[in-house]
């Protein structure tokens, strides 16, 4: 079929030859030979290429990596042992079990999600026992993973909230930054990792917070502080509370990794379940990207813990108000599947089983590196590879030793020196190892 | 222990624990169009009907998992990870969602300019273009008709774009009110962005006809105004794909240069798989891909990436060829029985001896029947016959069934018969 529209070279050769005669006439016969041809230019003439995202980047240019030595530690997402990406047998089981029943149907869900699916991702992360769902008072709606119920809950600060401004540990996740901008609530930073120890710096920390405004907004990582993997303990999130209480603060929890951190899914949330003891508020963003290996999925979830069940009840309400213009309703694939194995005794059991599962090798891959560090006598001190937690390392190499990595040994990884344990082996800790001490090795002798 | 340690401290802070940062909040309106199945349901009557929402059912008035849906259910379940999608989602969905919309010789798809990312459903797919149309087009306004789905209105709110609306429904016709259409897209500023319906207009079914698409588009070009396509009912209006697309191809003809928000949750039933595309055709391939770019970072600080399985389950529908003609009977099987409901109304309508002209409830075309009554006149049909529908007189055909259709025309001649 013949075409009407002029092909990018037919345009390029108009162009050329119209330097050759008048641009009246050539736009004449343009016009004769495709009639349908645009001949205003595009509205979006000045959009710029965006730069890529610092994060997802990482693993567009391992893909086009060639080298068969390449391993990507960039996004945190779980790999085998194999370097496979894994989905749990109780997914799996789960899903079926949701294929094979021809009752179900695929209709929209209510705005604020599978409503069983939301108690459940409460209960998991408050506790069973918890006060505050015993009183009714936590509006839980369903989300698009953690991003979507930061998001989400971004917004509603930002329309309902006395004092919509919130502080974000130095550093943190890279799109938090863009997040609650977006959503329409400032930022600022508060003092979190101590480059100097490679752990918390909980003084300066506690003084950013007590600088920073009564009410404001702060946000804290429940467990397994991504990127640096540094964690409060119990000691210090107690004072962390006193002071956020004593300022009447709001805590809004970024919780990604609850069972990945050590395990244990009820000391992952000890934080979190501390706060919510004192009978104050909060805001919680959950994730069951990681946890469930349910990525793609999109399955999260944002609660709201409030004084009472009256208002918890319109927070819901005003929720809705946020969802309904952005998407109109979550998708329900991911959730039904988390649902599905929350409520299930054996499922859950199992889960929990798998979840240990992916937090013992991440634990033993820390292991490995920390020993093959020592064995190639890298300089300085890498025991913080063993105490950071969860799926980040925060190595303390700096922009052009990483680049150095990603040259010479096709290690690809963020910037900030940040690595992904999960994206480790066996077989490619050596090959890591060997970068790490060349880079540190050559930074010394340059300086 | 560390909960001790908190019920002591707590006390030193319940007074200032037991006030709520959110006491100020006031109830959110309820959804006018959710809140109708809400209602709906919390209603126990045996002769409720819910001819509100616009998801389709079949005769048997149940929600229906299309067949070729299963049947790819089934092909991808326990075969496929779960992996993130890139930010702008499945790239073979992408490019499917396209061929679809444009047509498969689609020169602006074979000169690789149209941008497209993956989106949630329509609803998204509008966010996403609102959002972009805020940043890279921060003097326009967007032109919505009267009426139009009352979810685009808090769209275009949210992302912060200044509204204003074009005649579109004649309410003495019940048809295109084409002239005051034309009008107000000639008072419109010189390159203005216009939502158009490309078929089965929501709410009214009203549709301009391919003369007077060819009209718009014609005023189009001298206005340089720019026509986001709003298209959720691809199939479901008339039965045939192409034929649904041909507001959109008769705009590609013109050498406009479009955006289409498109859904596949009536037409592959994948309602609450949130499935959708935003494209949008660009000069030439590098500004398609600085404006893919560009629509990613609006993409990523609100969920990240988009889901994966509803885009699966198209892809695969669409790729292969069996699934594919089964998929284009099946949405011409609910096509049918929808244009046969119509029929039927109307004939029941007229059988009960109602005196007004019930011609538009078979001129109109897709999911809904903009019936012509009254505010009051819903009330009614709600209060007295457990009839749920939208006050604008809104009727989902789809929620209609040769069991129900005796008693909605009944129903509708009771309160519309003075």
């Amino acid at each position: 079929m013949a075409s009407n529209f002029m092909s990018v070279q037919e345009r390029r050769i108009a162009t050329l030859s119209g330097h050759f005669r008048g641009a009246a006439a050539v736009e004449e016969e343009l016009l004769q030979r495709f009639p349908t041809m645009a001949m205003a230019p595009s509205v979006f003439e000045h959009v710029q290429q965006a730069p890529e995202d610092p994060i997802l980047g990482v693993t567009v240019a391992y893909n086009k990596d060639p080298s068969p030595l390449k391993v990507n530690l960039g996004v945190g997402a779980y790999r085998t042992e194999e370097g496979k990406p894994l989905v749990l047998n109780v997914v799996r089981r789960a899903e079926q079990q949701l294929v094979a029943d021809r009752s179900r149907n695929k209709e929209y869900q209510p705005i604020t999600g599978i409503s069983q699916f939301n108690k459940l991702s409460a209960k998991l992360i408050l506790g069973a026992n918890s006060p505050a769902i015993a009183e009714n008072r936590v509006a839980t709606v369903q989300a698009l993973s953690g991003t979507g119920a930061l998001r989400v809950g971004a917004e509603f600060i930002s329309r309902h909230y006395a004092k919509p401004i919130i502080f974000l540990p130095n550093p943190t996740w890279g799109n938090h930054n863009k997040i609650f901008p977006l959503g329409g609530v400032p930022q600022k930073p508060y003092r979190y990792y101590d480059p100097k120890t490679r752990g918390l710096d909980y003084e300066g920390m506690l003084e950013d917070l007590k600088a920073a405004p009564d009410g404001a907004v702060i946000l804290l990582h429940a467990c397994a502080h991504n990127p640096t993997g540094v964690d409060p303990t119990e000691e210090q999130w107690e004072g962390i509370r006193q002071v956020i209480r004593s300022k009447h603060q709001l805590p809004f929890f970024d919780c990604a990794y609850q069972g990945f951190a050590s395990g244990s899914l009820d000391k992952d949330a000890h934080a979190v379940r501390l706060f919510v003891a004192d009978g104050g508020e909060c805001f919680v963003a959950q994730s069951y990207a990681k946890n469930m290996g349910l990525y793609g999925e999109r399955v999260g979830a944002l609660s709201v813990v409030c004084t009472n069940a009256a208002v918890a009840s319109r927070v819901d309400s005003q929720l809705k108000l946020v969802i309904r213009p952005m998407y109109s309703s979550p998708p329900a694939h991911g959730a039904a599947i988390a649902a599905t194995i929350l409520a299930d005794g054996r499922l859950f059991q199992e889960w929990t089983v798998e979840l240990k599962g992916m937090a013992d090798r991440i634990i033993s891959m820390r292991q490995q590196l920390y020993d093959a560090l020592q064995a190639r006598g890298t300089p300085g001190d890498w025991t913080h590879v063993l105490k950071q937690i969860g799926m980040f390392t925060f190595t303390g190499l700096n922009k052009s030793q990483v680049e150095f990595m990603t040259r010479q040994y096709h290690i690809y990884m963020t910037s900030d020196g940040r690595i992904s344990m999960a994206g480790l082996s066996s077989k490619t800790v050596p090959h890591l190892a060997d970068a790490i001490h060349a880079a540190v090795v050559g930074a010394q002798r340059k300086s | 222990m560390a909960g001790a340690m908190a019920a002591r401290s707590s006390r030193r802070f319940m007074s200032t624990a037991s006030k709520s940062w959110f006491g100020h909040v006031q109830p959110a309106p309820k959804d006018p169009i959710l809140g109708v199945t809400e209602a709906f349901l919390a209603d126990s009557h045996p002769d409720k009907m819910n001819v509100g929402v616009g998801a389709y059912r079949t005769d048997e008035g149940k929600p229906l998992v299309l067949e070729c849906v299963r049947k790819a259910e089934e092909k991808i379940a326990g075969s496929n990870f779960m992996e993130y999608l890139p930010m702008g989602g499945d790239i073979s969905f992408n490019n499917h969602s396209m061929k679809l919309a444009y047509g498969e010789d689609a020169g602006v798809l074979a000169d690789k300019r149209v941008a497209a990312v993956q989106a949630l459903s329509g609803t998204g797919a509008c966010r996403l273009f609102a959002d972009f149309q805020k940043r890279f087009m921060p003097e326009s306004q967007v032109f919505i008709p009267v009426p139009t789905w009352s979810n685009h209105h808090n769209i275009w709110r949210d992302a912060n774009v200044p509204q204003n609306t074009f005649r579109y429904y004649d309410a003495a016709t019940k048809g295109l009110d084409f002239k005051g259409l034309m009008e107000d897209v000639k008072k419109a500023p010189n390159g203005s962005v216009f939502l158009l319906h490309a078929c089965a207009h929501n709410p009214t079914g009203v549709d301009p006809s391919p003369e007077n698409w060819k009209e718009i588009s014609a005023f189009f070009k001298e206005k340089g105004h720019f026509a986001l396509f709003d298209m959720a009912y691809q199939g479901f209006a008339s039965g045939d794909t192409e034929r649904d697309a041909q507001a959109i191809r008769i705009f590609l003809n013109d050498g406009h240069q479009i955006a289409c928000a498109q859904s596949f949750a009536k037409n592959m039933g994948l309602y609450g798989q949130r499935v959708g595309c935003l494209s949008v055709v660009c000069d030439d391939p590098q500004q398609a891909v600085a404006v893919k770019s560009q629509l990613q970072l609006i993409a990523r600080p609100m969920y990240s990436n988009p889901p994966l399985h509803g885009a699966l389950l198209v892809s695969t529908i669409l790729e292969d060829p069996e699934l594919k003609s089964l998929w284009y009977k099946e949405v011409k099987g609910m096509a049918d029985r929808i244009i046969g409901m119509r029929e039927t109304l109307r004939t029941n309508l007229e059988k009960a001896g109602s005196q007004h002209s019930w011609k538009h409830i078979t001129d109109q075309i897709g999911m809904f029947c903009f019936s012509g009554l009254k505010p009051e006149q819903v009330d009614r049909l709600t209060k007295d016959f457990h009839i749920y529908l939208t006050r604008n007189g809104r009727i989902s055909m789809a929620g209609i069934t040769t069991s129900n259709v005796e008693y909605l025309a009944n129903a509708i001649h009771e309160v519309s018969k003075n």
